[in-house]
């Protein structure tokens, strides 16, 4: 199974990349653009085929390692 | 406020750290229930952090005057006159509570504190140091801590352009659950042009510039204030993200618009952001202020009056211009890409006025919230007096050679290379010698002349003695920069220790404070500056006590100046002042025999002065060609530095009357430097008609230091030593 997590800033934590990335668009011309914010997308194939356990893991996983939870929040999506 | 506000109950209150008696002071002050804005505001203003209530009553016995000092304590800085029309503005502040959270950001945004401390008084920095206490290193969780708070360090200074140029780092238990991480900022201003925080000018604008505000750090004021317990984990407050980017924006836009006709007052959001700005500024002035919350950049929508209000966002500014300059003003910080916004006017009404969508978000007197902060005179008990280490009842090592190697390979001797090689320590171009020696010089840019600077405390001997520890941290941090042929200046103290509300703790920080200050007056080195941070505390269990010293010192002539490393071959090397060989307290004790028993060395400030004034002058004259400090490790340590540094060896025989061998080497008596000279004799004689303990101890040369009676060992062996270890423990590898 194929695990896809998405990795981004909490809400309401400065993003400076984010600020970066719209301060470059407003630059080259792209007008009409609000705040932007980024982060970071993983792919993980896991040898698991139930669902709940193979989101169990993968939610350890970002527990410990692929977010950083003080200022992250992660999401899984599954592919069967 | 809106009809949603949350009603102020008991647990409300409690919440925000303010006990029944203050709360019955807010009461009384305000003539009515406060709203949760001005709860809010309550809380930080009179948080440990901000307003030093435990320990003021102290902090005032410290001496904080000299003909140079500029601006001692108070300010956001604190300054001094260092000759040619200009001045050093430097302070050290703590970034512990949010490091141990989110060592990066932590750690990142201590750097971008402090570096805003100093340049909103006017002057550009030149240069960061930082000193950090981590716990044990098979603490599951140093590693990781280690790993992001010089990351972080590095991340800031380094993108913000700002050399980090010296520190210091050690491990203990006694920091498992709280690290520390004490961040010091130096800039050069112009003495003429010095900017400080009193607002004045009835009806003069108040400026808003950098960054937007967001929902970041709310409460980390008091979140520093309060203890760990193991719901700290869960508890995760906001932690504030930093942007070096903008804050070197920032420099540049406040420095600009500082070289105009502008400014009036300027203080930095740091700690509880807005609300302790603005009440500082209008306190310092007398005057009150009024602002519109609606004007504010923010980040978000739908911010409360309390959230814009507590918001620790990073890299902001607040100004009280000359009228009819906003313009200039506006113009620079657009120019640099940076928020800018008239938010509010300083009124004659002596009261904080807020106003959020047409209606008035909270409305509290000035003068009564600040005078009437708490001042504590908590309960102090005295350390239990240790007993002196006599050397004989201390084992000797199976080889005093190896027992080097081990102390050199040791996490708290080993190599710092890996930490300093993470940080730019050479941008600016003015950095003249490197970390690694006994204190960092620094060219003031254009001149001939330089800055010495060095972070000093060992908390063991604080711990063991707190008025001893304190004592000794500011002499070691005078000895160090004397060893570079500096004039040692001022101070900035960053007072580290665990809950106030516990007596042996107050009693630990009492005795510090008594240390310093005995030493800053023996020394003529005043305070300028300073942070307190207590509840450096998890579980009841309170770190070692650790009064970091910052120092500053000034090299007249950077060619008379000397270092660490042996210049030449056949060179006589020369200890200064006297070897009892006190072993109490030592690495040696710690390291090779597990034990922490015994009291500190001794502290003889007199000879302290009258060793270094002899020792400066003598690398003034020319006659020293390598200088080194002796300080924790003792002399065979320093000797070894002083070899791992040139490549060169030494032989060193112990004088005549010497203690026992392993104390001879590792003692850690205090007021002693290791100088070589091409003719020691001589330097000797000199010593001894000024009343100087002086001894010619060997020569330089060879590829081994070797002493007598001891062994001999080979440079490159004790280099392989001292640098494998952090490389190794970082996981970095080494092959």
């Amino acid at each position: 199974m194929r695990a896809r997590v998405h990795v981004t800033l909490k809400r309401g934590v400065l993003d400076p990349q984010g600020k970066a990335i719209g301060n470059a668009l407003k630059s080259l011309g792209f007008s009409g653009v609000g705040d932007v914010r980024q982060g970071k997308y993983i792919e993980l194939e896991i040898d698991e085929t139930d669902a709940t356990r193979a989101r169990a893991r993968v939610g350890e996983m970002c527990e410990k390692l692929l977010a950083n939870t003080v200022i992250e929040d992660y999401q899984i999506d599954l592919d069967q | 406020m809106t009809a949603a506000a949350p009603a102020i109950t008991p647990d409300v209150v409690k919440a925000h750290g303010l006990s029944a008696e203050e709360y019955a002071r807010v009461l009384e002050i305000m003539g009515r229930e406060p709203n949760i804005t001005e709860l809010g505001i309550f809380s930080v203003m009179w948080s440990e952090h901000c307003s030093y209530k435990s320990s003021r009553k102290w902090l005032r016995r410290l001496p904080t005057t000299a003909p140079w000092v500029i601006c001692g304590p108070g300010e956001n800085a604190g300054v001094i006159d260092i000759g040619d029309g200009l001045a050093c503005v430097f302070k050290m502040e703590s970034h512990n509570h949010p490091s141990f959270i989110e060592p990066y950001q932590g750690a990142a945004t201590g750097v971008g504190g402090i570096l805003r401390d100093v340049f909103t008084m006017g002057a550009r920095p030149i240069a960061n140091l930082n000193a950090l206490h981590f716990g044990a290193p098979d603490h599951p969780k140093t590693r990781h801590l280690v790993g992001g708070v010089v990351a972080g360090i590095g991340g800031y200074g380094n993108c913000v352009g700002v050399p980090t140029v010296a520190g210091s780092c050690d491990f203990d238990p006694g920091y498992n659950g709280n690290i520390l991480v004490n961040a010091m900022t130096v800039g050069i201003a112009r003495a003429d042009r010095i900017f400080y925080a009193a607002a004045s000018g009835i009806g003069n604008p108040v400026v808003y510039a950098g960054s937007k505000t967001g929902r970041d750090g709310i409460h980390g004021a008091t979140m520093a204030s309060a203890e760990f317990d193991d719901t700290a984990e869960a508890r995760r407050p906001t932690v504030q993200v930093g942007d070096p980017f903008t804050e070197k924006l920032l420099i540049e836009a406040c420095l600009e618009l500082m070289a105009e006709d502008a400014i009036i007052a300027i203080q930095d959001m740091g700690a509880a952001g807005l609300t302790s700005s603005s009440f500082e500024m209008a306190g310092k002035g007398g005057v009150g202020v009024e602002i519109d919350l609606d004007r504010v950049p923010v980040r978000e929508d739908g911010m409360t009056p309390y959230e814009i209000m507590l918001s620790e966002s990073q890299e902001r500014m607040l100004m009280v211009l000359k009228p009819g300059r906003e313009d200039i003003a506006r113009r620079i910080f657009e120019k640099w890409e940076l928020d800018f916004a008239v938010i509010g006017r300083l009124t004659d009404t002596g009261r904080m006025v807020l106003k959020a969508r047409g209606a008035v978000a909270a409305d509290l007197p000035i003068a009564p919230l600040s005078e009437a902060a708490p001042v504590y005179d908590r309960p102090t008990t005295p350390t239990p007096r240790p007993a002196v280490l006599d050397a004989a009842a201390v084992p000797a090592p199976a080889s005093v050679m190896g027992a080097l190697e081990t102390l050199l390979s040791s996490p708290d001797f080993c190599s710092r290379r890996w930490i300093w090689d993470q940080y730019d320590h050479m941008v600016m171009t003015d950095t003249v010698e490197r970390p690694g020696g006994d204190a960092a010089v620094v060219r003031i840019h254009g001149t001939g002349r330089g800055l010495a600077v060095t972070t000093d405390c060992n908390p063991h001997y604080c711990g063991a003695h707190p008025k001893t520890g304190g004592a000794q941290a500011v002499a070691e941090s005078w000895r160090n920069l004397t060893a570079v042929g500096a004039r040692p200046l001022a101070i900035t103290d960053n007072m580290n220790f665990g809950n106030p509300e516990r007596p042996e703790i107050m009693g630990q920080f009492a005795d510090c404070i008594e240390g310093i200050r005995e030493a800053c007056l023996a020394l003529d080195f005043p305070v300028v500056s300073g942070n307190v941070s207590f509840y450096n505390e998890t579980n009841g269990k309170g770190i070692l006590p650790t009064p970091t010293i910052g120092a500053i010192g000034l090299i007249d002539d950077l060619s008379r100046r000397t270092s660490v490393p042996f210049k030449a071959a056949g060179e006589d090397i020369v200890l200064i002042g006297a070897t009892m060989g006190h072993l109490g307290c030592s690495a040696y004790l710690r390291e090779l025999h597990g034990r922490r028993d015994g009291a500190p060395p001794p502290v003889d400030l007199a000879a302290e002065r009258a060793n270094g004034d002899f020792v400066r002058g003598e690398i003034v004259s020319g006659a020293v060609t390598a200088c080194h400090d002796l300080s924790d490790g003792g002399l065979l340590v320093a000797a070894a530095e002083m070899a791992m540094a040139s490549g060169l060896g030494a032989t060193l025989t112990p004088p005549p009357g010497a203690p026992a061998l392993h104390a001879f080497a590792f003692g850690e008596d205090q007021g002693r430097y290791l100088v070589t000279t091409a003719d020691g004799p001589a330097l000797v004689s000199r010593a001894e008609k000024a009343g100087i303990p002086a001894t010619v101890l060997g020569r330089t040369g060879g590829a081994e230091l070797t002493l007598k009676g001891a062994g001999t060992i080979s440079v490159v062996q004790l280099k392989a030593a001292f640098e494998g270890w952090l490389p190794a423990y970082m996981g970095d590898g080494v092959a």
